[in-house]
C-alpha cells in the first residue's frame, strides 16, 4: 500500500442521525436572521413607528399574498416564468455555442471576440428602446431582452472555462492521439463544466433582472407588471408581495441549477469553508 | 544481433535560436531499462517527447519496432472527474476492458480504490494510477518523465520497486528521464549522463547488477561517484 493513505471524507463516515441533526441545525441557522427581521418589522409597524401605508406589516403582506394567490397571481407567475425560461434558453444556448467556438478556435476568437467585446460594453438595458421600436411591446421584445441579458455571462464564463483548462490534461489526450472531437468530449467539456455552471447560474440571475426591467416598461401581466401596478395604486403590500415571489422564483431556479451543479461536479476538489467545529 | 526496440538519432533540435539537443544517438533493447540523467532544462524531456512522437520537429531519425509506446508524466495528470478505474481505462473511452483494469489496480496495489475519485488519493497513490494507465495499452516501451520527482523519498523508493516489478512482469522496456542519480542507478541497466545545453550524451554507464538490487550496494556508490564527477565536469553541478 501507499505510505500515505487518505481517509474518506469525514462526512461520509458519520452515522445517519448526527447528519440529520446537522442538516436541521444548518437550516435553523439559515432561518434565524430572516425570522428576526420579520419579527422586528411586525413590531415596529404594529407599534406605529413606521406608517403602514409605506411599510405594511409582514402579516399584512402575507394576507395580500394569499388574496393574490386566490386570484391573478398564478397568471402573473406563469407569464413571467415562461418569458424567463424562453429568454434564458435562447440566450444561454446561443452563448454556449459561441463560447465553444471562440474558446476552442483561435481563428474564431480573432473574428468574433472583438465584436462581442464591443457589444458587451453596451449596457444591456440600452437595447430597450431599440427593441421596442423594432419588435413592438409584445412578447418578442421582452424575450429578446432577457436573452441578451443571459447571453453575456454565459458566453464570458464559457470562454474563460475553456481557456482555463489545464494544458497538461489536454496533453494526455494528445498523447493518446485523440481526434479533435474526442478531445472535446473526453477532456475539454468535462474540464470546462465548473466554469460553464458558473456562467449558467449568473446568466439565470440576469435573466430574472431583465425580466423585471422588460415588464416594468411595458406589460399587462407578469410579476414586473404587478410591481408597477402596486406602485400606481399606492399598494406597497402588493409591491412587496411581488418582490417576495420574485425572490422565491429566483432562488428556486438557482437552486435547481445548483443541485445539477452539485450532481455533475461532485468530483471537484474544492475548499468548502471552515465549519464551526474546526 | 539483438533487434532494437527504439533507435533514435537526433542530429539537432532547436527551439527558436537555442539548440537544445545536439548529436544524440539512443537505442533501447527489449526489456531494457535506460535512464537519461541530467539537470532540469537540459533537454531530457524534449528527447522523451521526440521518442513519444509528441515532438515531430527535429533533425534526425526515429526508428521504432515497439508496437505500443506509453508515457507517464511527471505529475499523475488524472482526469479529476473520472474514478480510478475510468482513469486507467481512459484511452478506451467508456468501453475499457474491466477485467484488465481490475488486474492492473491489484498490481499497482490499489485494490478497493477502483471507484475512488482522484481528489481522495495521495500523491503516491495517484502516481500508481498513472502508471496503471500507462500499462493499460499493453506497451512494449514505457517512457517516464521524472515520474517520482513529486513524491516523498520513501514513497519514491516503493514506487521504484513497483515499477521494476511491473516492467519485469509485463516484459516492458523503460526509458526514464530523471535528475536523481540514485534513482537512475538503482533502476537502470544503462545510465546516460547528459551534458548541459546544447545537450548530448556525455557518458554511458552500464550498471551490471542483477535485480532485485540492494540500494546499499557498493557498486552503486561507486557508479554514483563516477557520474557525479562527470556531471561536475559538465558544469551541471
Amino acid at each position: 500500500m501507499s505510505s500515505k493513505t487518505k481517509n474518506l471524507p469525514a462526512h461520509l463516515a458519520l452515522p445517519a442521525p448526527r447528519r440529520l441533526n446537522n442538516a436541521w441545525r444548518l437550516r435553523l441557522k439559515a432561518l434565524a436572521l430572516p425570522a428576526l427581521i420579520i419579527l422586528v418589522l411586525e413590531i415596529v409597524v404594529r407599534v406605529g413607528w413606521l406608517p403602514s401605508y409605506q411599510m405594511p406589516a409582514p402579516s399584512d403582506i402575507a394576507l395580500t399574498l394569499r388574496d393574490l394567490a386566490e386570484g391573478a397571481l398564478w397568471k402573473h407567475i406563469s407569464a413571467s416564468l415562461l418569458r424567463v425560461l424562453l429568454g434564458f434558453a435562447i440566450g444561454a444556448s446561443l452563448a454556449l455555442v459561441f463560447a465553444a467556438w471562440v474558446g476552442l478556435s483561435r481563428e474564431a476568437e480573432a473574428w468574433l471576440e472583438p465584436t462581442f467585446a464591443g457589444l458587451r460594453s453596451i449596457p444591456s438595458l440600452a437595447w430597450v428602446p431599440l427593441l421596442l421600436l423594432w419588435l413592438g411591446i409584445d412578447e418578442t421584445s421582452k424575450i429578446v431582452l432577457i436573452a441578451i441579458g443571459a447571453f453575456f455571462p454565459v458566453y464570458l464564463n464559457g470562454v474563460a472555462a475553456i481557456r482555463n483548462i489545464d494544458r497538461k490534461l489536454v496533453e494526455v489526450g494528445q498523447m493518446y492521439g485523440f481526434s479533435h472531437r474526442r478531445l472535446v468530449q473526453r477532456i475539454l467539456l468535462p474540464a470546462a463544466l465548473p466554469g460553464l455552471f458558473t456562467g449558467l447560474r449568473s446568466g439565470m440571475s440576469l435573466a430574472w433582472m431583465f425580466l423585471v426591467a422588460a415588464e416594468l416598461i411595458a406589460a399587462t401581466k407578469g410579476l414586473g407588471y404587478l410591481l408597477s401596478d402596486g406602485r400606481e395604486t399606492s399598494r406597497p403590500d402588493i409591491v412587496l408581495a411581488a418582490i417576495i415571489v420574485l425572490a422565491l422564483l429566483g432562488k428556486l431556479s438557482d437552486g435547481l441549477l445548483a443541485s445539477l451543479e452539485k450532481r455533475f461536479l461532485a468530483w471537484r476538489d474544492t475548499f468548502n469553508g471552515h465549519s464551526a467545529e474546526d | 544481433m539483438t533487434e532494437h526496440l527504439l533507435d533514435i538519432r537526433v542530429e539537432r533540435k532547436t527551439f527558436a535560436a537555442t539548440t537544445v539537443l545536439n548529436n544524440i544517438h539512443l537505442q533501447l533493447l527489449p526489456r531494457e531499462t535506460v535512464s537519461l540523467l541530467g539537470p532540469s532544462g537540459c533537454g531530457k524531456s524534449t528527447l522523451l517527447r521526440i521518442v513519444a512522437g509528441l515532438e515531430k520537429d527535429f533533425q534526425g531519425e526515429l526508428r521504432s519496432r515497439a508496437g505500443e509506446v506509453a508515457f507517464v508524466f511527471q505529475e499523475p495528470r488524472l482526469m479529476p472527474w473520472l474514478t480510478v478505474e475510468q482513469n486507467i481505462g481512459f484511452s478506451a473511452d467508456n468501453h475499457y476492458d474491466k477485467a484488465w483494469v481490475a488486474q492492473l489496480i491489484e498490481e499497482v496495489g490499489l485494490g478497493g480504490f477502483d471507484q475512488t475519485l482522484p481528489k481522495a488519493l495521495s500523491g503516491g497513490m495517484a502516481q500508481r494510477v498513472a502508471i496503471a494507465r500507462g500499462l493499460y495499452s499493453r506497451p512494449q516501451v514505457l517512457l517516464l518523465d521524472e515520474p517520482f520527482s513529486a513524491v516523498d523519498a520513501f514513497t519514491r523508493m516503493k514506487l521504484q520497486d513497483l515499477l521494476l516489478q511491473l516492467a519485469e512482469r509485463h516484459a516492458i522496456a523503460l526509458l526514464l528521464v530523471t535528475h536523481d542519480v540514485d534513482e537512475a542507478l538503482y533502476l537502470s541497466d544503462r545510465v546516460l549522463v547528459m551534458d548541459n545545453r546544447p545537450s548530448s550524451i556525455r557518458q554511458e554507464l552500464a550498471v551490471e547488477l542483477a535485480h532485485p538490487r540492494d540500494r546499499r550496494d557498493p557498486l552503486l556508490a561507486q557508479l554514483k561517484a563516477l557520474s557525479l564527477t562527470e556531471l561536475q565536469r559538465a558544469h551541471v553541478i
